[in-house]
């Protein structure tokens, strides 16, 4: 029964992990790049939610609503400004510019809120649980983010598979060029997609700060590595992949929490590290996607 | 004469090389123009800046009485300049329709549409969900072909079309060349296959190392002028390793 | 060798746009001031050089491995960690931690070789972001080791012995070295076979492959290498801390330093990361004592410097004068 727990927790947990990694993965497969600030701007949007919301007299737990927009915006003009920049340089570019985006941000953070920890507060809404029985419990919120997490997978793969833009997206990565000879313009093309994936961390942002604690350096050490986790286990390009790349992740910190603590982040690491040893383009990637 | 299409003076370089010398040209509603040369003459570099994948060192780009010469790609498809380019770059992710319905979303009105489309290529109908990834190269083509002719241009630039298929491919995709011409259509073809392009061509126009070799009408050019104006006129008397 | 491609008698092959004495006498000059530091300058200064000559080392790793060989590790702090803890456990051992220096750098780059295995399958990226992974991993592991310390850490043993004056003396000077070790070797690596076959990797990589160039191994190489050059790194940090605590020793600071230093001096030259670490020192003495600032404002420059001047400081000096302090090219000379 314990272990039954474990697993169940696991897969809360990976609701997270897949909502932390699936701008990474869109960002990726339409412009071929990482951006190391990706987790940054998740605590970013988190602090937002802590020191802004509460001057704006709505309900905290509706923050979200506020923020998450801003971020879409955010996300649009980082993109047609700095990162294009970048990008029209080179991939190299792109990554000393993102890297260097990353340690701005956490130390102004850090010179701004100090080292401490930050909560979003809901209020009593997040200590409602629901205990199964004597050992199982599912904490509501948690159960909240992974069926927004799912949701949000699936509302992304509709939009790219249906919609117009999500069309000229998927276009735009496959080739920048033809797209634009068809009258699209690829720079907004991928603000677009960008401000989608400023989006979705920085609702994973908020949501991780209403669970847990947000330091300056969560978003580089915890954020972006778990999101860039989540797309390798699950498969580079495969944006189910990666909702089962988060949950397995999940499940594998909570095998290891359950024997020490300690290794809760180290058993992540060891299961990434064996998948890339052993099926290196992931669960449900192509091996092409790899290079 | 005013034209639909006015190049002037165009200069184009790739880095150091100059790709584009000095060219003009200028194509009517309703003309075809065959641009032909030997690999590596600029015919591409030259349509691809017309389309506006590349800026031109020099020269200007006049589009139905407008400078278009700095304009995005993007945007000159919105004035009516259409681009099948080489190697046909279809979006191999996305299914044939899908490939048109991108070709379309920035259409101007006009007759070409995507039932259009599949009323000059009748096959296309019952294969529109099909992702372009397993097509033949005939059909690559065609697919190239209707995705620029949904935006409906006024001019529709055609890079190499028969480049690697077979000469029964060649002939059916020219086939249809006629019909789009007969709707106004401009015409600007490139060609290494200097027999098809004199075909559909009203008027042609020879590069050489990025200059033009020569131009005129198919009827009044003999054989001999466009062959020296295909491979250089001092091809018979010059030293090996050519010129510079 | 490349004088048979240049047929007009007229012109020569040549390195430098100087005598090549002069590198080898300059150098001399260089090495016997900086040896004689400790007891030329006031002490405050040697601390200075020694943090100087610290990240000199890890800048000259980082551009070895990103400028030439086009790996962007940010990962590289962890093997500065194992360097640190190498050193710890041989010193707790009994070794003595000067003589262990060596063995501390090899550690890291024993280490690399299977990590390579791995993080080779990766490319761009997800390269980049997999090297953390690494790195959090070692520090994980050594967290977890309560004979090193764990999260607390623990002092470096067998300097006890030492006066104050012998322990600051002997700290520099093992920087130093390691430093000029790291300088010389990566200078002369650059000039070998070795640099000719990153050269052409950097040119274009299908083409050096098919010409019958080891890239794969080669990179296996450089990132060794640059492990064992972070390790040694962090093996003069442990004795001149002299404390090794995992937060320190794996800080990701440590990443941002080497990798801002080396953006502005000029990546993917060899001056870039010694421009860079003077660079650095400039701004860190000037905003001293308004804490992370430092770091932001060499980080934003950092930015500037990467969109719009790529070449960075040495780049622009290079390109202005045709100057180069230490070539491992040929040019042509008209004579």
């Amino acid at each position: 029964m314990t272990w039954t727990n474990v697993i169940v927790q696991g897969i809360l947990f990976g609701g997270f992990y897949a909502l932390f990694a699936c701008g990474l993965s869109l960002l990726f497969g339409v412009m071929r790049i990482i951006n190391l600030a990706h987790g940054d701007i998740a605590v970013v949007a988190g602090y937002t939610a802590v020191f802004l919301v509460p001057h704006l007299h709505i309900a905290e737990v509706w923050g979200f609503v506020v923020v998450v927009p801003i971020f879409a915006l955010v996300g649009y003009v980082l993109q047609r400004t700095l990162l294009q920049a970048a990008l029209d340089r080179s991939p190299l570019t792109t990554l000393l510019v993102t890297f260097g985006l990353s340690v701005l941000i956490e130390n102004l953070l850090l010179e701004i809120y100090t080292a401490n920890g930050q909560s979003v507060n809901i209020g009593s809404l997040i200590g409602n649980s629901w205990q199964v029985n004597s050992v199982i419990y599912v904490s509501w919120f948690q159960l909240v983010v992974l069926i927004v997490a799912v949701a949000v997978l699936g509302v992304l793969q509709v939009y790219l598979s249906k919609t117009n833009t999500g069309r000229l997206i998927r276009a735009v990565s496959d080739d920048r060029e033809a797209a634009q000879i068809c009258g699209a313009n690829y720079r907004h093309i991928f603000g677009i997609a960008a401000a989608i994936a400023v989006a979705t961390v920085a609702l994973a942002g908020i949501s991780y700060g209403i669970l847990t604690e947000l330091t300056p350096t969560t978003g580089g050490s915890q954020v972006l590595l778990y999101a860039f986790e989540a797309v390798v286990i699950g498969g580079i390009g495969s944006l189910w992949g990666t909702l089962i790349g988060g949950i397995l992740l999940g499940v594998a910190q909570q095998i290891g929490a359950h024997y020490n603590p300690a290794y809760q982040v180290l058993a992540g690491h060891v299961l990434f590290l064996a998948i890339l040893a052993l099926r290196p383009q992931g669960l449900f990637g192509k091996k092409e996607a790899l290079t | 004469m005013s034209a639909l299409l006015d190049v002037e003076d165009l200069v184009v370089h790739h880095g150091q090389l100059c790709a584009v010398d000095d060219v003009s040209l200028h194509v009517a509603e309703g003309e075809v123009l065959a641009v032909v040369g030997a690999n590596g003459a600029g015919k591409s570099t030259l349509l691809r800046t017309i389309a506006g994948l590349h800026r031109p060192s020099a020269g200007v780009v006049h589009f139905a009485g407008e400078d278009v010469s700095r304009l995005g790609a993007h945007e000159r498809v919105r004035r009516g300049i259409s681009l099948v380019p080489e190697g046909r770059r279809l979006f191999r992710s996305l299914t044939l329709e899908e490939n048109l319905l991108v070709g379309a979303h920035k259409a101007l009105t006009g007759s070409f549409d995507i039932p259009a489309v599949y009323e000059i290529f009748p096959w296309m109908r019952e294969r529109r969900r099909a992702s372009v990834a397993q097509f033949s190269g005939g059909e690559q083509q065609a697919v190239a072909i209707g995705r620029a002719l949904v935006a409906n241009p006024r001019v529709l630039m055609l890079d190499e079309v028969s480049l690697g298929l077979a000469p029964i491919v060649i002939e059916r995709i020219y086939e249809v060349i006629p019909s789009i011409v007969a709707q106004g259509v401009a015409v600007l073809l490139v060609e290494q296959d200097v027999s098809q392009g004199l075909k559909v061509a009203h008027r042609v126009h020879c590069l050489l190392e990025g200059r033009t070799s020569l131009e005129g009408r198919p009827d009044e050019l003999s054989a001999r002028d466009i062959e020296e104006a295909y491979f250089g006129a001092d091809l018979h008397h010059s030293q090996p390793g050519g010129p510079s | 060798m490349s004088a048979t491609l240049v047929p007009d008698v007229g012109r020569t092959v040549v390195r430098a746009n100087y005598h090549p004495a002069t590198l080898v006498g300059g150098s001399v000059v260089v090495a016997a001031f900086f040896s004689a530091a400790p007891w030329i300058l006031p002490a405050a200064w040697v601390s200075v050089l020694n943090n100087f000559f610290l990240l000199l080392i890890l800048a000259t790793m980082w551009n070895l491995l990103a400028g030439y060989a086009g790996m962007v590790s940010i990962g590289q702090q962890g093997f500065i960690g194992l360097g640190s803890y190498a050193l710890l456990y041989l010193a707790l051992k009994g070794m003595n931690p000067f003589a262990a220096i060596p063995l501390a750098a090899l550690v890291a780059g024993v280490i690399a070789v299977p990590v390579t295995f791995l993080l080779f399958r990766l490319r761009g990226g997800y390269f980049s972001v997999a090297t953390w992974v690494v790195a959090d991993s070692a520090m994980l592991v050594i967290l977890s080791i309560s004979y090193l310390g764990g999260g607390t850490g623990r002092p470096m043993p067998g300097l006890t012995s030492l006066s104050p004056t012998e322990y600051n003396h002997d700290s520099y000077l093992a920087t130093w070295l390691t430093a000029l070790v790291v300088s010389v070797g990566t200078y002369l690596l650059l000039r070998s076979r070795l640099g000719l076959v990153l050269a052409s990797m950097r040119d274009s990589e299908t083409a050096a492959r098919s010409s019958g160039a080891k890239v794969t191994s080669t990179r296996r190489w450089i990132f060794v290498i640059a492990a064992m050059g972070c390790g040694a790194a962090g093996a003069v940090l442990a004795i001149s801390q002299p404390f090794v605590q995992p937060g320190n020793a794996f800080n990701i600071n440590w990443l941002a330093e080497m990798l801002f230093a080396t953006i502005i001096g000029g990546i993917g030259t060899v001056e870039g990361p010694i421009i860079g670490t003077i660079v650095y020192f400039v701004l860190y003495q000037t905003l001293q004592g308004l804490g992370a600032w430092y770091l932001i404002i060499f980080g934003a420059l950092a930015v500037a410097v990467a969109l719009w001047q790529p070449g960075g400081v040495w780049g622009l000096v290079r390109d202005k004068t045709r100057f180069e302090l230490l070539p491992v090219g040929y040019r042509v000379r008209e004579k």
